[in-house]
């Protein structure tokens, strides 16, 4: 299991809320070096409904103040792969990014008080999709790799693991509280 | 990059052509060889190029992130191309010939946007589909993927026939003479990895069209163009070379009045025997086949492949594909026919969408139905639905359009309730297809490495403010197009809208400023029948106003029934650009830092690496002055060239040249006579010679327009000679613009 994305849920936003101040705000991230990896570029993709919204591209990850499927949320996709890291640990490492990002994106003063992410609403999906098709055997791989990861992070038992998405769409599981 | 990559090769046995799996092998070892440093990295970079995969902005290693040009610290790694980092995101453009793509292809296409670019497929102005942010050692994998389900991106870039276009509506359009998707097919498999086409100096582009009158594909705008024609019952064609739009916009020629189709790809192989041997090798900037012509004249032209049609030794792929052209790609509805019944209940919107997005076909109780994409870009989901649309409601029959959208064909006009319905829950029933609100753009400064000003950012808001105002805008505005292009290589087609754009900048008080070039009265219409020509540069911030004024001027002043070419021409160039002369100053950066920066974009804009200047408020560099009075003749030359005086023009526009490097030169020469040869001879030793003045991307190409127009200098002159000086003249001045902002930033 490699190429992890992440997407944490943003809890309801107004209805005029415009996440083009993002755009702002990955700028800044890239004078700033706010993230450890190579930051490259911003894309505007807020003429498309329930698109990837504002993405903010890096050498091995993309982060995007994404609108998927009409769901507001930081979606974290890694891009490349540490052979020696195990499953678990870089779902541990994709989940630590997105969650860092999404802190750091709420305290931005462009979204003070108007954006804010769900504690524990969450998506994973394995981006490769011959390594990981979207079958029952990969999701009963995927899930027990999937809890090493969030029991770290929110303690076991305390959530729900459901496959989502058809089977053309990327292995996904959704993970709430 | 994917570690599963190396097992698509097994994943896909079998279901690859068994030429295709040997190609994508030999491409896959070239990466591996590169990577090692074993293939030299122009043989790599033309390579890559041949199979689709190009560069994108930053690729060099280095962006500007509005305060500082910063080093992008890839990894230790060999280059894929002079000056392009391996590991530096790059795009990946798919051929998609006359647009046509199935189901299973659209699947694909939207699991490639997802495993290896952003999220995002966007379909080109020449009905291409392109991935960005692609890294190269992902491309032969993404290459098997789409050659599996038959699409190959080979010669979708570099020195080679591009991919064939045609009209999105050929085979259900009420004007056409005949059908010409088969021979569009038959000449792009034909001409695709042709030895005779393996040696041009520059890109070949070809295009299909079943009638004349209609904008179809742009006939009159590419290297070849092909129009239907018949005569005495037989099926031919009315043939065209030598069109295209760039730096210097040519109509392309009439080579045939009536071509017949069994010499259609024998003809098409000795016009690109003649372009490899004679077309300009060394010079890029001048070595597309319409260069080859005026060079030549059409005649000569014609002449040197007529020879050449003759010694060609036969090739049976000539005709073979005749005996079967009424049933080769021949397209059959799923469903039968039918009528819309109008009921008091219809869908919320459906009735707008149905007026501009709905062509009823010439087969009866059928519709053609255009799918909306906003600036040519569809999510991988979308792309799901459409193609989950297209097996339920047609046979797959899908087409990509040179307008950046998606077409369904052979829907029963019953259905288009529930077919709407079911796009509108796909968000993909937007209505205003081919309207001024669907705005067509390239990619510019977003991901192009040549963008000067953000052409889809520019174009992201006039998309979004026309939308709203569209349904209550008189009809003579609303079917007007605009097209935006990020530089003046036309990408977005911007000679052919009746509004146009292209990016250009401006420097006031040591600021850069991203400005368009207005372009008006292009036309759409009959292939792309006539070219705009620019009017003056605005303030990028300043567009959607000028856009707003122009079509309330013209809706104005407009005589009954007046075109909106018809009412520019009337009017005249002067007075377009007196209504926007306010609109063209560049306010202070202190009163509207805003101007200064792109639309999308947070960054203070640059061009390039040069710095921004700490001099708001600085007196004004007479220089400043100069080139605006460059711009000015050049203005005056195409009023002259407008009323039919092409001497007048062709001097105005040499000298406003002059000036232009005169006024430069004054920044490095302390005293100097003004007289063309001193001038030249400097303009030679301190800007030419020094690269000063060579375009990062396009080198001396601008500095020759002023040497060869000085060189080769005649008090008379041709209307096309003065047109083309007129041309240059304008791009040397927008070079001056940005030579004077290099020496600025050499200065400071």
């Amino acid at each position: 299991m490699q190429h992890f994305r992440v997407k944490i849920f943003a809890q309801p936003v107004a209805v005029d809320f415009d996440p083009g101040p993002a755009i702002a705000v990955f700028h800044r991230w890239i004078q700033e070096s706010e993230l450890p990896e190579l930051l490259i570029d911003v894309a505007d993709y807020r003429h498309v409904p329930d698109g990837p919204g504002i993405v903010l591209m890096a050498h091995d990850a993309v982060y995007a103040l994404d609108q998927t499927k009409g769901r507001l949320g930081l979606l974290y996709t890694r891009r490349s792969v540490d052979p020696a890291e195990t499953a678990p640990a870089r779902l541990q490492n994709a989940l630590a990014a997105a969650h860092r990002a999404a802190s750091l994106l709420e305290a931005e003063p462009e979204f003070a008080g108007r954006l804010r992410f769900e504690a524990r609403s969450i998506e994973v999906s394995v981006n490769d999709r011959l390594l990981a098709p979207n079958t029952d055997a990969s999701f009963a791989e995927l899930e027990p790799v999937l809890r090493v990861a969030v029991d770290a992070e929110w303690g076991a038992g305390s959530y729900r693991v459901e496959r989502s998405g058809s089977p053309r769409e990327l292995l996904t599981a959704t993970v709430s509280a | 990059m994917k570690t599963s990559n190396s097992q698509w090769k097994n994943r896909l046995a079998g279901q690859i052509a068994p030429g295709l799996v040997q190609e994508l092998d030999v491409y896959e070892n070239e990466v591996a060889l590169r990577k090692q440093g074993k293939i030299d990295e122009k043989v790599f970079a033309e390579t890559r190029l041949r199979r689709g995969a190009y560069g994108q902005r930053y690729d060099n290693g280095q962006r500007n992130d509005g305060k500082q040009t910063r080093k992008l610290e890839y990894p230790e790694a060999p280059t894929k191309g002079p000056n392009t980092l391996w590991d530096a995101p790059g795009m990946m453009r798919i051929k998609i010939p006359y647009g046509g793509v199935n189901a299973v292809q659209l699947e694909v296409l939207a699991e490639l946007a997802e495993e290896y670019s952003d999220g995002i497929a966007h379909v080109t102005t020449r009905q291409d589909f392109q991935l960005h942010f692609v890294h190269i050692e992902d491309t032969p994998a993404l290459m098997r993927r789409l050659a599996a389900v038959g699409i190959t991106t080979r010669e979708a870039c570099g020195n080679s026939v591009r991919n064939v276009t045609a009209c999105p509506i050929a085979g259900v359009c009420h004007t056409e003479r005949f059908d010409v998707t088969p021979y569009a097919s038959a000449l792009t498999y034909f001409l695709l990895g042709h030895p005779d086409c393996q040696d041009f100096g520059r890109k070949f582009k070809i295009a299909f069209s079943g009638c004349r009158d209609e904008a179809c594909a742009l006939v009159r705008m590419h290297d070849m163009g092909a129009m239907a024609a018949m005569r005495d019952g037989q099926r031919g064609f009315e043939l065209y070379v030598g069109g295209g739009l760039g730096t210097v916009p040519q109509q392309a020629r009439l080579f045939a009045e009536f071509l017949p189709a069994e010499e259609l790809l024998p003809t098409a192989q000795a016009i690109c025997r003649v372009f490899a041997r004679l077309g300009e090798k060394k010079n890029r900037n001048t070595a597309r086949v319409k260069f080859l012509i005026s060079k030549l004249g059409i005649e000569e032209f014609k002449r040197l492949v007529g020879e050449e049609r003759q010694i060609l030794a036969h090739d049976d792929r000539w005709t073979a594909y005749l005996k079967d052209i009424d049933t080769t790609l021949k397209e059959e509805p799923l469903r039968p026919s039918s009528l819309l019944e109008i009921k008091p209940a219809m869908p919320e919107g459906f009735a707008e969408w149905e007026k501009t997005n709905v062509y009823r076909q010439r087969q009866g109780g059928y519709a053609t139905v255009t799918i909306t994409l906003p600036l040519g870009d569809i999510t991988s989901d979308q792309l799901r639905a459409v193609a989950d649309i297209s097996r339920k409601y047609i046979k797959e029959t899908v087409r990509t359009t040179v307008e950046q959208n998606l077409v369904l064909r052979w829907i029963p006009q019953g259905d288009l309730p529930a077919l709407y319905n079911e796009l509108r829950a796909a968000k993909l029933a937007t209505p205003g297809a081919g309207t001024i609100a669907d705005v067509t753009s390239c990619p510019g400064t977003d991901t192009c490495k040549l963008g000067i000003s953000s052409s889809r950012g520019l174009s992201g808001e006039l998309r979004e403010r026309l939308a709203e105002k569209q349904f209550v805008m008189d009809e003579a505005i609303r079917g007007l197009r605009i097209k935006v292009s990020g530089c003046f290589n036309s990408c977005g087609q911007h000679h052919a809208a009746d509004l146009g754009f292209y990016g250009v900048s401006r420097n006031k008080a040591g600021y850069t400023v991203p400005h368009f070039q207005v372009v008006l009265g292009g036309q759409w219409q009959n292939n792309a029948g006539s070219y705009g020509l620019a009017i003056g540069a605005v303030p990028s911030k300043r567009i959607p106003e000028t856009v707003d004024r122009i079509t309330s001027r013209y809706l104005a002043d407009k005589q009954p029934g007046e075109s909106f070419q018809g009412y520019v021409k009337r009017i005249g160039k002067a007075a377009c650009k007196t209504m926007l002369e306010d609109l063209m100053v560049i306010p202070e950066h202190d009163a509207a830092p805003d101007v200064y920066v792109d639309w999308a974009d947070a960054r203070e804009y640059t061009i390039g690496d040069i710095g921004v200047g700490e001099c708001a408020g600085e007196v004004v560099n007479p220089i400043d002055f100069q080139l605006a009075a460059c711009e000015r003749e050049s203005f005056e030359a195409q009023l002259a060239l407008e009323a039919g005086d092409a001497s007048r023009a062709a001097r105005l526009a040499y000298e406003s040249m002059l000036h232009g490097a005169t006024a430069l030169l004054k920044q490095r020469v302390p005293v100097f006579a003004e007289d063309g040869d001193t001038v030249v001879g400097h303009f030679r030793t301190h800007l030419v010679d020094t690269q000063l003045f060579h375009d990062p991307f396009a080198g001396a190409k601008f500095a020759q327009y002023f040497l060869k127009a000085h060189e080769k200098w005649e008090l008379t002159v041709s209307p096309e000679r003065a047109h083309q000086l007129v041309e240059e003249a304008q791009l040397f001045i927008e070079a001056s613009h940005a030579c004077y902002a290099r020496m600025q930033g050499a200065k400071r």
